[in-house]
């Protein structure tokens, strides 16, 4: 019964989400459009979507995760809920690991249906296992909570925390290689973009897209997220403040 | 102080020499009492004079420049105190979109608390009728008693609450200072402030605040026979218009601020 709380955490914040109908419509059908929109664009390309579907999979959910979570966040900060549970027999692990399971089962349902889109009507392929797409997706997903759970800190208004998927994400996104080639980056972006997560999650679809096989790269890639997925949780645990000036 | 003092003769609250300082204001300054466990006491003082700063030195989640809070014999902030110090935050800390019932059983799991104690909390509070609403659809008096019945959960010894009763109708306002009474009997202290001078008489004994200073620890009948007052509201302005007039004969630092 250790991790009671936590349960009750993630039970809580899964309890809101069904309250909020239009909000869980809206995580599943935004990806799925988007993705669907871009298997029209790419329609006729031999292959592009093969190359790009598999990437943005792993995206969508991050961006939309990392948006949610910060926003849920803050306004638990702001609404003094945080601070009255930490004034409670609360451990910051219990926050935030409750935080990740909720989120995360949202991005499991998340990735299902988007993936089941793409590799169905969508008409995706890659050489290596469909699964292994999904598990990136979900993985994906939960980086993007735990962004946005640390992030969340340093913003003080929704605005802010809003604007913060622009300063955070897009800049990883235009250095993880699918736009330019990540080798093919000045030498200095090239070396920025070894230090962020996007750069190992776009490129362990990319590997699953040419391989047939999992490749020791594909699990470095995996590894390393879950390392960085490991590291936002905890310095999103390390910015809840019991005591504030 | 040599020893111990029995357990049952500590007070429930120590303040020594407390001072909190927020941006270039001294918010609280050098602030001592002691409340006795089983005490209703009243924190009374305009808007801005500090109580809210007070009271979350208390309860532990204000940065403080200097002094000690000992609460049941435990520093302020202390994992020790989680479960037995309730806060109840001027600004009702629940979440708007959950039903009443399921913020009481998340917030009742987190303490520990069984299920009969949310049924008696939503009792308490007299939110039984409404224990199916969402939060966030109800009124603002509703949702201020679904905050105070989230502190009663855990049956704590300590009852920390700012301002819990503003913003009330006066049937519900009387009810709610009965339960305040009826939780001191069974052996609670409770901290309740307000801004509202009538709320002195409903208390056993009264702390007067201004500028973040004490200015008056007394019982609701010294307060109004010290100052030769028929009313609480008078009272507290002639106990603020002595304070300045003492002040202005004796020069002493720090005195005027803005």
């Amino acid at each position: 019964m250790i991790w009671r709380r936590m349960r009750a955490t993630a039970g809580r914040v899964l309890r809101q989400l069904r309250h909020d109908p239009r909000t869980v419509a809206l995580l599943v059908a935004v990806p799925a459009v988007l993705m669907g929109l871009l298997a029209w664009i790419l329609r006729g390309r031999s292959h592009d979507f093969d190359t790009f579907g598999p990437q943005l999979l792993g995206i969508f959910p991050l961006i939309v995760m990392f948006l949610v979570t910060s926003v849920a966040t803050l306004r638990e900060r702001t609404g003094g809920t945080l601070e009255r549970l930490l004034t409670m027999p609360m451990r910051k692990a219990d926050f935030v690991l409750g935080y990740a399971i909720a989120f995360g089962l949202a991005a499991i349902v998340q990735a299902l249906v988007v993936s089941g889109l793409c590799f169905g009507p969508y008409g995706m392929t890659v050489r290596g296992e469909a699964w292994l797409v999904v598990v990136v997706a979900v993985l994906d997903a939960l980086l993007g909570t735990a962004l946005g759970l640390s992030v969340s800190a340093l913003a003080t208004t929704e605005f802010q925390a809003v604007q913060f998927m622009p300063a955070f994400i897009l800049p990883q996104l235009l250095l993880s290689g699918i736009i330019v080639p990540r080798p093919e980056l000045p030498t200095v972006l090239h070396w920025v973009s070894y230090l962020l997560p996007m750069s190992y999650a776009v490129d362990a679809t990319q590997q699953l897209s040419t391989h047939a096989a999992v490749t020791t790269q594909f699990l470095m890639d995996v590894i390393v997220v879950g390392g960085f997925l490991v590291a936002a949780l905890a310095l999103g645990a390390t910015t809840l403040r019991r005591r504030t000036p | 102080m040599t020893g111990r003092a029995p357990v049952s003769a500590a007070p429930a609250v120590r303040v020594e020499h407390l001072a909190v300082v927020r941006g270039r204001t001294r918010a609280v300054d050098d602030v001592s009492f002691e409340l006795d466990a089983g005490t209703l006491v009243g924190l009374l003082g305009p808007s801005g004079c500090g109580k809210t700063t007070l009271m979350r030195s208390l309860v532990g989640t204000q940065v403080v420049s200097s002094g000690t809070v000992t609460l049941l014999g435990e520093p302020a902030g202390s994992p020790r105190l989680r479960d037995r110090v309730g806060y109840v935050t001027q600004v009702p800390s629940v979440y708007g979109d959950l039903t009443v019932r399921e913020n009481l059983s998340y917030f009742a799991t987190i303490l520990g608390a069984s299920s009969e104690a949310v049924e008696r909390v939503l009792a308490d509070v007299d939110l039984c009728d409404h224990a199916a609403s969402m939060v966030g659809r109800l009124s603002g008096g509703e949702r201020a008693r679904v905050s105070l019945a989230t502190a009663l959960l855990g049956s704590p010894s300590l009852l920390v609450l700012d301002e819990p009763t503003v913003g009330l109708d006066p049937l519900l306002r009387r009810s709610l200072w009965s339960l305040f009474h009826r939780l001191a009997a069974a052996g609670t202290t409770l901290l309740v402030s307000s801004h509202v001078m009538d709320e002195a008489e409903r208390c056993e004994r009264l702390l007067l605040m201004r500028h973040g200073r004490i200015l008056a620890d007394t019982s609701p009948a010294g307060l109004l026979s010290s100052t030769a007052s028929e009313d609480f509201e008078s009272a507290f302005v002639a106990l603020i218009e002595g304070d300045v007039l003492g002040k202005r004969g004796v020069p002493a630092a720090g005195e005027e601020r803005p």
